[in-house]
Formats: C-alpha cells, sequence, structure tokens
C-alpha cells in the first residue's frame, strides 16, 4: 500500500513499448517499467556527471592544503 | 575530474565556533542521549560528508524505501540504514537533544520523528538472513526498540589515536586535485597487505592516474590485525613498493555491518564521496562466514546504474608455480595443483607460529613491520 505512493505512470508509444519488451526477452529485467527506469537513471547519472565540479573557497581551500602539507600528504 | 558527491553535494555539518561554544554553555538545558562508538563515528562520518547526502540519521521514510528499494526515498541510492536507536523515549519530535559518547557531547540532532520498526525485517532485508550468528543481524537485535530520524550537527570529534592519517572528504577532494589526478580507484581494507592486494591494486591503478588505500578503522574482532599495524605496513609497503605519485593512503573510521553485497554498495559510495571515480570490489566484499556467494556483490551493481562511480571487478590473485608471479583465474591457463592461494587466515597462522611467509605471499619489509610489534594482534 505504501508502494502505491512510489510509483506513478508515464506514457511512451506503443512500437516502443513492444520493441523494449522484444529487447528484454531473456535479460534479468522482468518488465518494460524495470527497464524504463534503469535506462532514465542511467541517462539522469550521466547528465549530472557532466555539470560543474564543487568548488571551495579559496580560504579553505589554503588551509586544507596547509594541513595535508603538514602531515606530508602535499610537498 | 574527480567524482561529484553523492547526492550532488558535499554535506558538512559543522557549527559555526560561536555557536558551537554557545551550545556547549547550555547544554544542561537539552535532553541528553548516550551513544556508542559505532554511533558516534557514524555521525563523524555524516558530518564530514562521507555519508552525502545524508545530513542526520534516517527518518521512517527514507529508512524504509532502503530497506525495501535499496535506495533513499528521493531515489538516491543507498543499501545501508545509518539509524540511531534508543530504549526508550526520553524526549519528544520537535527537541533538540545532545547525543554523548563518553560524557563528551558529540552531536546536536533536531528530533524529526521517533518511530519503531521491525527487527526482522531489517534483518532480512539487509543482511539476508534473520541468524542471530551473523554479527550484523546480532547487533541489529541488540538495539533499542525505537529509532530516532533527523539531521544532526557536530560539536567534538570523537577521539581518534590516527587523527593524522584521517582524512576527510574535503581534503582528499583538494588532495587529488593538488596530484592531478582525474581517476582514482580506492580499495578499501581492513588487512596488512600481501601479495594478492597488492596485485590487485596494482592491476586497477595500470587503468586510472591515482590509488587510493582507504583502510578501515573501528571496531575489531579478537585475531584482527591492531590498526596501528596496517597502518604501518602499508606506510612501508608504499616506501618500497608504490610509485610516489600514483598513490596515497588515508584511513576512515567506519563500523563494519558484514552486509556483503549491499555493504559493498555503501564502501563504493563513501569512495565516491572521498572523490574517488573508481572501486574496486574484491572477492565476498563486505562478507562474514558463507551469507553471501563470493561474487554476489558484484552482481549488486547492476542495479545501480546511477551510482556515479565505477566498480572495477578484478579476481582474486593468487600465485601460480608454472606462470612464475601472481595471476587470476581470468589469464592463468594451469591446473589447480599449481595455485598457491594466499589468505589472510594462513599468513596469520604462520605469524603467529613466528614462522616468515615466502615472498611471493608477503613483502619482507611488512613481515618485519608485523614483527616489530609486541602485540600485532587484537586479543
Ligand atoms: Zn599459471
Amino acid at each position: 500500500m505504501a508502494d502505491e505512493k512510489k510509483y506513478t505512470t508515464v506514457s511512451i508509444p506503443k512500437p516502443l513499448y513492444d520493441k523494449i519488451k522484444k529487447r528484454i526477452e531473456g535479460t534479468g529485467f522482468t518488465s518494460v517499467s524495470d527497464y524504463v527506469t534503469y535506462v532514465l537513471r542511467e541517462v539522469l547519472a550521466s547528465l549530472e556527471e557532466e555539470e560543474k565540479e564543487e568548488v571551495f573557497t579559496e580560504e579553505e581551500e589554503e588551509k586544507v592544503k596547509e594541513r595535508l602539507r603538514a602531515l606530508g600528504y602535499l610537498d | 575530474m574527480v567524482s561529484k558527491p553523492h547526492g550532488g553535494k558535499l554535506v558538512r555539518r559543522l557549527v559555526a565556533e560561536r555557536t558551537r561554544e554557545r551550545i556547549l554553555s547550555e547544554q544542561k538545558e537539552y535532553p541528553s542521549v548516550k551513544i556508542d562508538h559505532g554511533r558516534a563515528i557514524d555521525l563523524e562520518n555524516i558530518a564530514h560528508g562521507v555519508y552525502s547526502p545524508l545530513k542526520g540519521f534516517l527518518t521512517s521514510d527514507d529508512f524504509q524505501s532502503v530497506l525495501d528499494h535499496m535506495r533513499l526515498s528521493d531515489d538516491t541510492p543507498w543499501t545501508i540504514p545509518i539509524v540511531l536507536d534508543v530504549m526508550e523515549k526520553t524526549f519528544d519530535e520537535g527537541d533538540a537533544v545532545l547525543l554523548y559518547y563518553e560524557d563528551i557531547p558529540i552531536a546536536r540532532m533536531h528530533v524529526e520523528e521517533i518511530y519503531t520498526y521491525d527487527k526482522r525485517e531489517f534483518a532480512q532485508k539487509v543482511f539476508k538472513t534473520t541468524d542471530p550468528n551473523h554479527p550484523g543481524v546480532a547487533k541489529v537485535y541488540s538495539m533499542g526498540e525505537y529509532l530516532v530520524g533527523g539531521e544532526i550537527e557536530l560539536l567534538n570529534e570523537v577521539p581518534n589515536p590516527f587523527a593524522k592519517y584521517t582524512l576527510r572528504p574535503v581534503e582528499t577532494r583538494i588532495l587529488f586535485k593538488e596530484r592531478g589526478w582525474k581517476t582514482i580507484v580506492a580499495f578499501q581494507t581492513r588487512n596488512v597487505p600481501h601479495l594478492g592486494h597488492e596485485y590487485v591494486q596494482k592491476a586497477a591503478l595500470t587503468f586510472v592516474d591515482g590509488l587510493f588505500i582507504n583502510p578501515v578503522l573501528g571496531k575489531k574482532k579478537k585475531g584482527d590485525y591492531r590498526d596501528e599495524v596496517i597502518i604501518k605496513a602499508y606506510e612501508v609497503l608504499f616506501e618500497h613498493y608504490y610509485p610516489k605519485n600514483a598513490a596515497t593512503l588515508a584511513t576512515v573510521r567506519y563500523e563494519m555491518r558484514y552486509a556483503g553485497p549491499r555493504e559493498a554498495i555503501h564502501h563504493a559510495i563513501m569512495r565516491k564521496n572521498f572523490g574517488a571515480t573508481h572501486f574496486i570490489v574484491g572477492r565476498d566484499h563486505a562478507g562474514v562466514g558463507d551469507y553471501y556467494g563470493p561474487y554476489e556483490a558484484w552482481d549488486m551493481f547492476d542495479n545501480f546504474p546511477d551510482l556515479g562511480i565505477t566498480p572495477m571487478f578484478i579476481r582474486e590473485a593468487f600465485y601460480c608455480r608454472k606462470c612464475g608471479g601472481m595471476v587470476n583465474a581470468k589469464i592463468c591457463p594451469h591446473p589447480e595443483e599449481f595455485h598457491v592461494r594466499i589468505s589472510g587466515t594462513k599468513l596469520r597462522k604462520m605469524i603467529m607460529a613466528g614462522e616468515q611467509p615466502p615472498e611471493y605471499m608477503m613483502r619482507p619489509e611488512v613481515y618485519e613491520v608485523i614483527r616489530s610489534f609486541e602485540k600485532p594482534f587484537v586479543e
């Protein structure tokens, strides 16, 4: 019952659905929904991967570098 | 470029110095809760972003979602419930409480929710067994009746005899950047290195810029190597056998759950937060006894196309007398009779008997380090 809230329905073209259904035969995927979820997660993750990396303030970075030098991690 | 933190942003739950002083001066006004060492280091890991995106202990929604789907309720991969248990309700939802480890106030917690849970369900879903002989299951069965969810702020570090080796994600990220490493493979360990480990690490390092050896320090079982022995053994190995600019060593404190496949994902997530782009998944990773298949953890990674760190599956290494070196089952064509398996248990027995292992099992320098300790093992 809690699961009801966890899923929603999206529409995809029927021919695409049939194509996926055929494609997942004999794989570990038990349903088209599982496969579509898998693909979407993968695509979203790879898009996020390209976004800018986190930056530290210069001051903070300098403090960290000092500690790393003191500990012998950096020359 | 190093990995993005899990969930997108590195969590830091430290309070400004003035706020900290104020909280500590008012500590008598807060309800106090005693926590054990494992929970205290969980707090530290939350506060320093090792567990990003967690900002505190799980609330019931996230807890149930982790049990059922191996994901937080917002769909972020998360396999191990990070929870705080209490025996009785001595405070209410909405309260701010102080969490104490051995009389040190470690953190302030904003109690969002207090809830009950089913220990057998917890055990079955996370450990795939309800057998109380499993150390992780035994731990769950010994937990309090309620779980407390809510965000935390760190007030004090948990005493740490190895503070100088314990780097935080913000530090490793800057370290990797300074070294010019764009791809980094992390290795999880709780042991002194033997040639099998060295082979696996160097095989992985062949494909990336840097190797990040990240021993887990924490609760030990009788017969385990002491933390300082593991550190010293790696130091001497680095000195003699590892390229200076391609490998580094730093420790993390963490209490093993022995949840096998699920914990392998958790270990990968922690290393992603440290900035690693790749993670070595071993044979029977984070397993105990024979609750999990030797390569079951490898399959688990199929469920997480969005994990954001690449697992490296490198088969267990052994010495082949015919090949004349360290190999693995995939690359050696010779029958079993030529193979010498390097087991940690076998090495430990030899060392305890005062017998030096052959050089193809353990570097002599490493053996010397172990021998230099009067008591290298936990008693
Ligand atoms: Zn061979």
